[in-house]
């Protein structure tokens, strides 16, 4: 069985291994980086350590959030550092099975294809499993 | 304590240590017979033990330690296996060691300790048959001697009371620590209890608090702190001191005196805090000159070389990682110096030298910063070798190297593949350049120098940030983000006030330019660089910055306050992008970035640095003329000296005479991407006898994209002309003539002679060409090579 952290973005459901994530909480103020790869997001301040903020949009070929909108954001572990994700919002953490879970289809576009591991069946719905390294890696 | 020889000092704090874990070890051992990782980390210890005695000429302990390696080199080999007999002379080998030690820093020798009993316990063990039954029959010899040893360590134990002569060693009490009279504790651990580390300093309460109380032992005085634990302080700190400046914004808003007064106390304490926990993290430089006259004595013998090395300003005190950056540059620095700079014997004795070649290295604290300087009195640099080589390796044209000053010369051999070694020895030019001591120098904030006198000797000099992690910076606003600009890299602000227009800014084509004290400085506008767009404000300011060798210039849209700031890592797809040099928060909590000055003077300034400087270093001189009226002089030939305004020349140049060309007959040469006309002097004003030469020298004459090159014999002062001595003696080309330094000098007509080199050259708009200024380095292309305003 495999735990997720689940959050949406653009109506779809992403799961990030529960074991890769430190914390779900608001988004924080961000401080813009000029001249950073467009998926980065900006700088937030978490706890007087500054933390890398990656907008998970972008990555994934999204249109940006609406200016009001209010993201989340999912602290994950990379590579020994906190990187902070923006989503649109937090799910539940989720258990699934691996009778559940499919490898993503040819059809998916090939820039998406590193960032999404797989899919799990859940009732009604998807569950895209996200390749955090992969997704961080701007 | 106090003349005790740091050396045994350190051994025996060292010592202590690896004793400690040496009894953990055997008593592992023991448990695990067959742990090879154990054994050998138990003959390490006493392999270094036995090493250093033998250097500080311990022979007592050297012998007990030998008895002891000869020991474990059989189980380390495999020759003998563990057993509880070995197990326990081991151990009773590790508090004769301590009792020795013991005697070492209370007596400041070795003493009485009786080393007999427990060497002959050794040879004991070892003349049994490795393959042999250890049961009782070789316990028992092992246990005669060691009934001995209580008595032998009287002298020293003398405080411990009628220590107790019956300790039978192989007796495995599971607990003999809880039961131990201190008398039966005392003789040499008896091995397998589980708790070994309470038997074994049973013999040292009694002098040791003797020792404590008079002097405080060896081991007492200092504790060893896990760096790792260190770092954690000091980040700590670094928190404090951003809740602190927090507080302290928040109190200066206040009327509360009682909130203020304790602000201020707060201030107080965490500044010391800050100092403090700073200065556990400072060693002094003297761990790096420790290893330097071995080093200097083996490449100064490699190369065949004599030298004399002088260390001063040991006790300049750097942070640790910073120390730990600067320990390969210097390596470099001073194999250089010995390889490169000192010169052999006999070449020094033909140069009027002593023989002996001197090599200083000083430390020493200035303006915030360590300044490690490496000094030889050795040949020098000779800058007209280092711009040969650099035109040789096309790393800068002839053209360039020619106008460049020796300063700026030096400057090439930072520049990447340079290396001035004519042989790559074994000793330096390894691949190894100056552009690498450069790169990490700068990497952790610092700054590399050289001066060097042909001749004489050169001296490096490595300017070093007391401490990374934090620091003074100004914290500037630019299109609604904060960024901080670290303090030593700023130079000045100048507030530019949009209500005088005159005093505002200026444009080059594109390149922005600001008159500062009649200097024209280049400027970069934060938001162009950062490419974050947004309107200029009507009060801009203007962070003057020194990065390396260039000075410019940073727009920003207002400055908030200077404070202190620690310095956070950026991630390193961040750090990456080449502007930022870390983040920090701020007092109110927001994270800024703060700028690497260098990659931004890197990012903006399309020249690169020392053509940069060289121009910065031109327009000053361009400056003080225009202030003062001074001309330049120059002869032509025929002893005839001729003067001319310095503030309508616009570089000096040399070329060789073979690179002369002519079109329709007059004399060109290629010149920055272009044709520069040339008009001889000499011809010009009628001077004969001045030979052929086989270099041409050039006063270059620059105005609206077209130059001319004056073609004089040389180059003799610049001075200030007083026009009121000007006579009015007039001749085809002259506008009169005055007396120079002693000597009559003749007044050139500028206009004419350019004339004869260019007759289209004041064509369009005759303009008087008094306020020459080199063009910033923003400008590329060759086409323009000045501006007037």
């Amino acid at each position: 069985m495999s735990q997720y952290v689940t959050f949406s973005l653009g109506g779809s459901l992403y799961g990030v291994d529960v074991t890769r994530v430190q914390e779900a909480l608001r988004s924080h103020v961000r401080t813009r980086v000029p001249l950073a790869p467009p998926a980065v997001a900006g700088l937030v301040n978490l706890r007087g350590q500054v933390v890398l903020t990656v907008d998970l949009r972008p990555r994934l070929g999204l249109e940006p959030l609406g200016e009001d909108a209010e993201p989340m954001m999912v602290v994950v572990q990379v590579a020994g550092e906190p990187v902070s994700l923006l989503v649109d919002e937090i799910g539940d953490v989720m258990e699934v099975g691996p009778e559940t879970f499919e490898a993503p289809p040819e059809t998916l576009d090939a820039a998406l294809r590193p960032l999404i591991l797989g899919a799990h069946k859940l009732d009604g719905r998807l569950l895209l499993v996200l390749d955090v390294d992969q997704a961080t890696a701007a | 304590m106090e003349d005790m020889d740091e050396i045994v000092r350190e051994f025996l704090v060292e010592s202590h240590e690896n004793l400690d874990q040496l009894d953990q070890d055997l008593v592992a051992l023991e448990s695990e017979p067959g742990s090879r990782s154990l054994i050998a980390s138990v003959f390490r210890t006493i392999h270094t033990i036995k090493g250093t005695s033998g250097f500080l000429a311990f022979s007592r302990l050297e012998r007990v330690a030998h008895a002891g390696e000869n020991l474990l080199v059989e189980l380390r080999d495999g020759r003998r296996s563990m057993d509880q007999a070995t197990t326990d002379v081991l151990l009773r080998l590790v508090d004769t060691i301590r009792e020795i030690l013991r005697a070492i820093e209370v007596e400041g020798g070795e003493g009485g300790v009786e080393i007999d009993a427990v060497i002959a316990a050794i040879e004991a063990i070892q003349a049994i048959e490795p393959g042999a039954e250890p049961a009782e029959e070789p316990a028992a010899p092992a246990a005669a001697p060691v009934a001995e040893a209580p008595a032998a360590e009287a002298p020293v134990a003398a405080a411990t009371p009628e220590p107790a002569p019956a300790a039978v060693v192989p007796a495995p009490a599971p607990a003999p620590a809880v039961e131990a009279l201190p008398a039966a504790a005392a003789p040499a651990a008896p091995a397998p209890s589980p708790a070994p580390a309470a038997p074994s300093p049973a013999p040292a309460p009694a002098p040791a608090e003797e020792l404590g109380t008079l002097r405080g032992g060896a081991a007492d005085a200092s504790i060893r702190v896990d760096v790792d634990l260190l770092d954690a302080l000091m980040r700590q700190v670094g928190e404090l001191v951003l809740a602190r400046n927090q507080i302290s914004r928040l109190a200066g808003g206040t009327d509360d005196v009682d909130l203020a007064r304790s602000a201020q106390r707060l201030n107080l304490i965490a500044g010391e805090l800050q100092e403090g926990v700073m200065k556990t993290r400072m060693q002094p430089i003297e761990h790096l000159w420790s290893k330097m006259p071995r080093m200097v004595r083996d490449v100064a013998a490699a190369c065949h070389r004599e030298v004399q090395l002088e260390l001063s300003g040991g006790d300049t005190e750097l942070d640790r990682s910073l120390l730990e950056a600067v320990k390969d540059p210097l390596t470099h620095l001073v194999r250089n110096a010995v390889d490169h700079g000192i010169e052999a014997s006999e070449d020094r004795v033909a140069a009027g030298k002593a023989p002996k070649g001197v090599l200083g290295l000083r430390a020493y604290h200035a303006s915030g910063q360590v300044v490690v300087e490496v000094a030889d009195d050795g040949r020098g640099i000779d800058p007209e070798k280092i711009g040969a080589k650099a035109v040789q390796k096309g790393l800068r044209t002839a053209d360039q190297v020619a106008s460049m000053g020796q300063a700026d010369l030096l400057q090439l051999l930072f520049l990447p593949g340079f290396s001035t070694a004519e042989v790559v020895s074994n000793v330096s030019g390894r691949g190894v350049g100056m552009d690498v001591v450069r790169t990490k120098i700068e990497a952790i904030g610092g700054a590399v120098e050289v001066d060097s006198t042909v001749g004489r000797g050169t001296t490096w000099r490595l300017r070093i940030p007391l401490t990374l992690a934090i620091m003074p910076a100004l914290t500037v606003e630019c299109s609604g983000d904060l960024y901080a600009i670290p303090q030593v890299n700023l130079l000045e602000l100048v507030a530019l006030d949009s209500q005088r227009s005159e005093s505002g800014i200026e444009h080059i084509h594109e390149a922005a330019v600001y008159r500062l004290r009649g200097e024209l400085l280049p400027l970069v506008s934060l938001s162009s660089v950062l490419e974050v767009g947004g309107e200029r404000p009507e009060n801009a300011v203007i962070a003057v910055v020194q990065s390396d060798q260039q000075r410019f210039g940073l727009l920003v849209d207002r400055v908030l306050n200077t404070e202190e700031i620690v310095v956070k890592p950026l991630s390193a797809r961040l750090k990456a992008i080449g502007a930022y040099s870390g983040a920090t928060v701020l007092g109110d909590g927001h994270v800024a970035l703060i700028l690497d000055v260098q990659a931004i003077a890197r990012r903006a300034l399309a020249g690169e640095l020392d053509v940069a400087a060289r121009d910065a270093h031109e327009s000053a001189t361009a400056a003080a003329v225009r202030d003062s009226q001074q001309v330049l002089v120059v002869g032509i030939g025929g002893g005839r000296q001729v003067a001319m305004p310095l503030a309508s020349v616009a570089r000096l140049e040399h070329v060789q005479a073979d690179q002369v060309e002519y079109v329709g007959g007059r004399e060109v040469v290629q010149y920055r991407g272009t044709i520069l006309p040339l008009a001889r002097l000499d011809r010009v004003l009628g001077a004969y006898g001045s030979e052929e030469t086989s270099e041409l020298l050039l006063v270059v004459y620059s105005r609206a994209g077209r130059s001319v090159g004056l073609v004089v014999k040389e180059i003799v002062d610049i001075v200030d002309d007083d026009s009121a001595r000007h006579s009015d003696i007039e001749d085809a080309g002259l506008v009169g003539s005055t007396v120079l330094g002693d000597k009559v000098t003749e007044l050139l007509d500028v206009r004419r002679a350019i004339l004869a080199a260019d007759a289209a050259f004041y064509d369009e708009r005759p303009e008087h060409r008094s306020t020459y200024d080199d063009l910033p380095t923003q400008v590329g292309g060759s086409e323009l090579v000045g501006a007037t305003r």
